[in-house]
This record gives structure tokens, sequence and C-alpha cells, in this order.
């Protein structure tokens, strides 16, 4: 009993003597976090005084807390990488990370992350850098808080935001990303999440997402980015409660999804893009509680899709709610709302009596031959959508909704 | 000139018909911006209305006029006057009171409800097309004395430039898809005076991100004030020319 008091006092003892409380500052112990870093031992933390420090190349090689009191500023004067992390269990927090350097080939960010486990960046806020965060080949690691804006100029001569290659178990919370070419970059990192981020006018895309299986993001906001949000060459990602909007161009999408296969979408928003989802060889998707609302088109699936199951969504003042690129149809629809329905329902089931076949006549047409979307808006359009929803000729029969529902659901 | 002008302008305006085209064209665009949430859906709803109505009232009315004034033509060509000059003042009266109700019915609340660079290129498309349909029923109802085959010349005309005309831009479009027409299609929609004032306003909404490539074309061309300075040639080259071909035949003509 004795010999146990003993070991855990004397664990404890050691624990406190190791991990010692280190400040930089113009008057403290040290005056530059580089001469803090290689007098502290393992598990230290630093503490960063408030100031401006000029010409930062930091190297954490070794585990560490990196901590800023009132945002001091970390500024890589255009000429360094400003934070380089070789460790594990590294937290970085509360600073303000300015002017990176710029260069194609070594793609220098704000804080870069190589082979990490167990780190921690917190409550940043890095601007005008080449790429923001950068984690290669990380794991278990947490994003959380940060803000990051970039210059937003051309999408040659900007990074990304949160950029992430060949990592897992990564957590991405609760950032919020302007203006960099993509806002966040997801290539080879499983088993990770994003929750409850906001991308935004960023040159590229809010979200790209490649090669990545089994992640998840949910209650993020992406608008107003160039080409939306696109997940593609994946499988298993559950995409919920997101709200994509605004991302409103010639080739923008609200979300495209190319070559992805069992995926999960459901209770997400999606307005005033031009095209809100647009899936390309996307197979056993589940597109659930999701609302469409004032898109150019709604759904643009093309033919080579299959097996999706289409239910319980809402459209609602699309322009087209649906189109596909050919007569294939292996996809089922059942129990949407379309405010263009114009049936009945006459034992009051709130389910239509009538099938709904929710592709006009002008969304084929204009998919085969684009340029006859300048007939848009003309009398003969009009007429003709209306003589083939009393009498299907031309679009494929098999694309209907046969339990179209009568009220929207309440999403 | 003016004498016969005012005499027109004043029978008109005591038309009912006139009137009540006013009122109608009030009462569309009206409901069509309060019913409408949006500016922009507001615009294409009252863009598809107008591009219907105003020509169809503008070609019927004006032939039907023509020709139930005949006796007071017959009566002004008896005396000295040229016979350029009644029908340039009847010219002139229609175009000017048909005209006078589009602004004052549409273009009040275009004004109050739509950005103003559209309410305004909105309304010069509007007076464009009531010039060029008037012109054209001038045109019809010169070409027979018979009145239900001008009136009936006069329908076929507007079924031809509201309908017949986007089906056969259709069915060229279906035909050539496999050349680069997005070029000829500029050349060819500016040949319908509906069509070119439909996609003059389209290109400056928001839907113009949905037309494209060939869109971006059109917005090419229309969006300089070179473009915008031709269409209009040719918006006026369709008032001009039917109208001219109607003076020569007036003036040959044994009434």
């Amino acid at each position: 009993m004795k010999n146990i008091v003993l070991i855990i006092f004397i664990s404890v003892f050691a624990f406190s003597a190791t991990a010692k409380v280190v400040t930089v500052g113009s008057k403290a112990q040290f005056n530059s976090i580089d001469k803090a870093i290689e007098q502290a031992s393992r598990y230290d933390t630093i503490l960063v005084q408030p100031g401006l420090y000029k010409n930062q190349k930091i190297i954490i090689d070794k585990p560490l807390s990196l901590i800023g009191e009132k945002m001091p500023v970390l500024d890589g004067g255009n000429k360094y990488q400003i934070i380089t992390v070789n460790s594990d269990s590294v937290l970085i927090k509360g600073f303000k990370l300015q002017n990176s350097s710029f260069a194609i080939l070594e793609d220098p960010a704000a804080i870069k992350i190589i082979n990490g486990n167990k780190i921690i960046i917190e409550s940043n806020y890095l601007l005008n850098n080449f790429f923001g965060i950068y984690l290669q080949k990380c794991k278990n690691t947490l994003v959380k808080n940060n803000r990051i804006i970039a210059k937003g100029q051309k999408e040659q001569e900007s990074g990304n935001g949160i950029h992430c290659w060949k990592s897992d178990s990564l957590q991405i919370i609760g950032n919020k990303v302007e203006r960099n070419r993509d806002g966040i970059y997801f290539e080879f990192v499983t088993n990770s999440v994003i929750w409850r981020n906001i991308s935004e006018y960023n040159l590229r895309y809010g979200l790209h997402f490649m090669f990545s299986n089994n992640d998840a993001y949910f209650t993020n906001i992406f608008r107003n980015n160039g080409a939306g949000v696109s997940v593609m060459f994946t499988k298993k990602v559950v995409m919920m409660n997101n709200t994509f909007s605004d991302n409103w161009g010639d080739a923008a999408y609200g979300l495209l999804l190319k070559e992805i296969s069992d995926c999960h979408l459901e209770g997400n928003t999606m307005y005033n893009n031009t095209a809100a989802v647009f899936m390309d060889g996307s197979n056993r998707m589940e597109v659930k509680r999701n609302i469409f609302k004032n898109n150019g088109w709604g759904l643009k699936m093309q033919a080579n899709c299959m097996d999706n199951y289409i239910s319980s969504n809402n459209f609602l003042g699309n322009t087209f709610d649906i189109s596909t690129n050919g007569s294939l149809t292996l996809n089922s629809f059942s129990e949407n709302y379309w405010d263009k329905y114009e049936g009945y329902d006459l034992n009051k089931d709130k389910i239509g009596d009538v099938p709904y076949h929710p592709l006009s006549i002008f969304a084929v047409i204009v998919e085969g031959n684009p340029p006859a979307m300048l007939l848009y808006r003309s009398f003969m359009i009009t007429l003709l959508d209306k003589s083939e929803k009393i009498l299907p000729s031309i679009t494929p029969d098999n694309f209907v909704d046969n339990k179209p529902l009568m009220n929207a659901i309440p999403l | 000139m003016g004498r016969i002008f005012k005499y027109v302008m004043l029978d008109i305006f005591k038309n009912k018909i006139v009137i009540f085209y006013t009122i109608l064209l009030a009462m569309l665009s009206w409901s069509a911006f309060s019913l409408e949430d949006n500016e922009s859906k507001g615009l294409l709803t009252l863009l598809n209305i107008i591009l219907l109505t105003v020509p169809l009232v503008s070609i019927l009315f004006t032939t039907i006029y023509i020709y139930n004034s005949s006796e007071f033509v017959e009566l002004l060509v008896s005396l000295p006057i040229k016979r350029k000059v009644i029908w340039n003042s009847l010219f002139i009266g229609l175009g000017l009171s048909l005209s006078l109700s589009f602004i004052l019915g549409a273009g009040i609340p275009l004004l109050i409800y739509a950005e103003f660079n559209n309410a305004l290129l909105f309304i010069a498309a509007g007076i464009l097309t009531t010039l060029i349909f008037v012109a054209l029923a001038f045109l019809s109802s010169i070409l027979s004395k018979d009145k239900a085959k001008g009136i009936g010349v006069s329908i076929i005309l507007w079924l031809y430039f509201a309908l017949l005309f986007d089906g056969l831009i259709l069915f060229l479009l279906y035909q050539l898809s496999e050349y680069p027409i997005e070029k000829m299609m500029v050349v060819i929609t500016s040949l319908s005076p509906i069509d070119l004032a439909r996609i003059l306003i389209l290109l400056n909404l928001d839907v113009s991100a949905m037309l494209g490539y060939t869109g971006a074309i059109f917005k090419d061309f229309f969006g300089t004030t070179q473009g915008l300075i031709i269409s209009f040639g040719l918006l006026l080259l369709w008032i001009v020319i039917p109208y001219l071909i109607s003076l020569r035949k007036f003036k040959k003509k044994d009434l």
C-alpha cells in the first residue's frame, strides 16, 4: 500500500517536474519563439505574449503546447511557411497567422503538419496565407474554431483553406473559411468528420472531396462558392443538415456528386443554385428529406446513375425540378413533394392519386440541345410543356413519382 | 398633317377598346409583381404576358381600325391632301396612342417594381413591339380590300411571330445540333421582334446563368453598346420596312 502511494506521488511529481511553462515576449524569459522551442523539453507549454512577431519560420519537432495570449501576430513576411509541425501531440492555439510565402511546388502554409498524431489546432485567425492549415499523413487531429481568410485572387495563385491529404480520423469543426481556392479539401482522408463549418466566397469549391471513404459532414454552410461543393470518387459518405446556397454561375453546382456510391444525403437545404445537385455516375445513394428551393435545376441526374432512392424531398420553385440526359431510368422516386404537381387526392391520404412525371419536356430538350435554353419562357415552350404533361410522348414514362405528396413536408 | 393626326388621336382615345387595353395591361402588370415574391420572377411573368398580348392587340386593333376608317380615308383622299400625309398621320396616331397605353398600363408598375435599367429596357422593347405590329397591320390591311382576309392575315402574322417562329428555331436547333450554330442563332433570333425582346430581357436577369454557352455568346453580343444598337436598329427596320411597303401600295391603290 505504501509503495502504491509512493509510486503515485513520484509519478505526479515527475510529470509536473517535466511539463513546465515557458513564456515568450519582449520582456519575458525568451524573446523569440524559436529559442523557446529549442530550450523547451517534451510536453512543455510555451505561452506567447501579445505583440507582432515578424519573419517567423517556426519548426516544432517535439510534443509541445504553443498558446498565444490575446492573439499575438506571427507574420511570415511573405517569405516563410509560418509553423511546421513534425511531431505528435502538439497544440497550437490563439494566434493570428499572416502572410505566409507563396510557392507552387512546396505549397507553403500558415500551419503545416507532417505525419502528426494527436494534434489540436484551435481558435487561430489565419489571414492572407497561401495554404491555411495543411495536414499531411495525420491521424487523430482536431482543427477547431479557426477563421481562415485568403486574398481570393486567381485560382492558380491561391491555396486551400484546410487541406487534408492522406489522413485518418480528423475532426474539422466550427471553422470559417473564406476566399481560398477550395475552402476545405479532402483527398485520401478516411473516418473523418466535418461539422459546423462555414465555407464561402471560395474561388473553386467550398468543399472538395476525393478518394475519401467513410467520412461524414454535418451542419455546414457552403455558399457563394465559385463551383459549389464537389464529392468525387468516394464511397460511404454521409452528408446531412448542410446548407448549399447561392452557388450561381455557368458551371456552378450546389453539390456535384461524381462516381460515388453508397452515400447518404439527408436533411440538406439547397437554394439559389444554378443546379442544386448534379449526379454523375452515382450509385446506391439515398436522397431523403432535403429541400430544393429556387434553383435553376433541382436535381440533374445523368442516365449513368443507378439504384438511387429519392424520397420525401421538397421541390419548391425550381425552374426545372429534374433533368436527365437519357431515357434509361434505374432510380426510384417516391413520396416527394413537387410544387408543380397538379393532381388530386380523393381518399384524403395526403398522397396524390395521379402519378407525377417530374421531367418536363423542355428539360429533356435543353439537356440534349443546350442552345434551346434560348427559348426559355417562350409561349411555344409553355404550350409544349402543358401538352406533354397531359399526354407524355417524348419524356421517359418510367421517370415517375407514383406517390407524390399533396403538401410540402415540414422540414 | 397636324389636323388629320389630331382627328385620329381623338378618335382612338374615345375608343373603348384602347381604354380597356390600358386597364388590362395595368391589371396584368400589377398582379404579376404583387403575386411573385421577387422582382426577377415578376419581370419574367410580365414578360410572358406582354410578349403575347401587346403584339396581338396592336396588330388586330390597327387592322380593324384601318378597315373601319376606310370611308374617312376615302373622304380625305378626295381632298387636296397628299396620300403620304394621310397614311403617315394614321400610322403616327395609331402607334402613338397604343404606345401611350402601354406606358400607362405596364410602364408605371415596371418603373415602380423593377430595377430602373430593366424597366427602361422593357418599356423600350414594349414600345418597339407595339410599333412593329402596327406597321405589320398596315401592311396586311393594304394587301386586300376584304376585311375578313386582312384580319386573317394579321392573325396569321401574330401566330407566326408568337408561336411558329419559335417552333422553327427549335427545328433548326435540332437539325443543326452538330454544328456550332450559336453565332448564327444571334442572327436568326433578331429576325423575330418578340424573341429579340425576350432574350434581351432574359440576359439582364439572374436566369442568364442558365443559358450556358449560348447565353454567353448572346451576352457578348448584346451586352455591348454596339450589340444593343444593332439589335434596336434591327427592330427599327421591322417597323420601317413593312410600313414603307404599305405606303407604296397605298399611294398606287385604287380606292
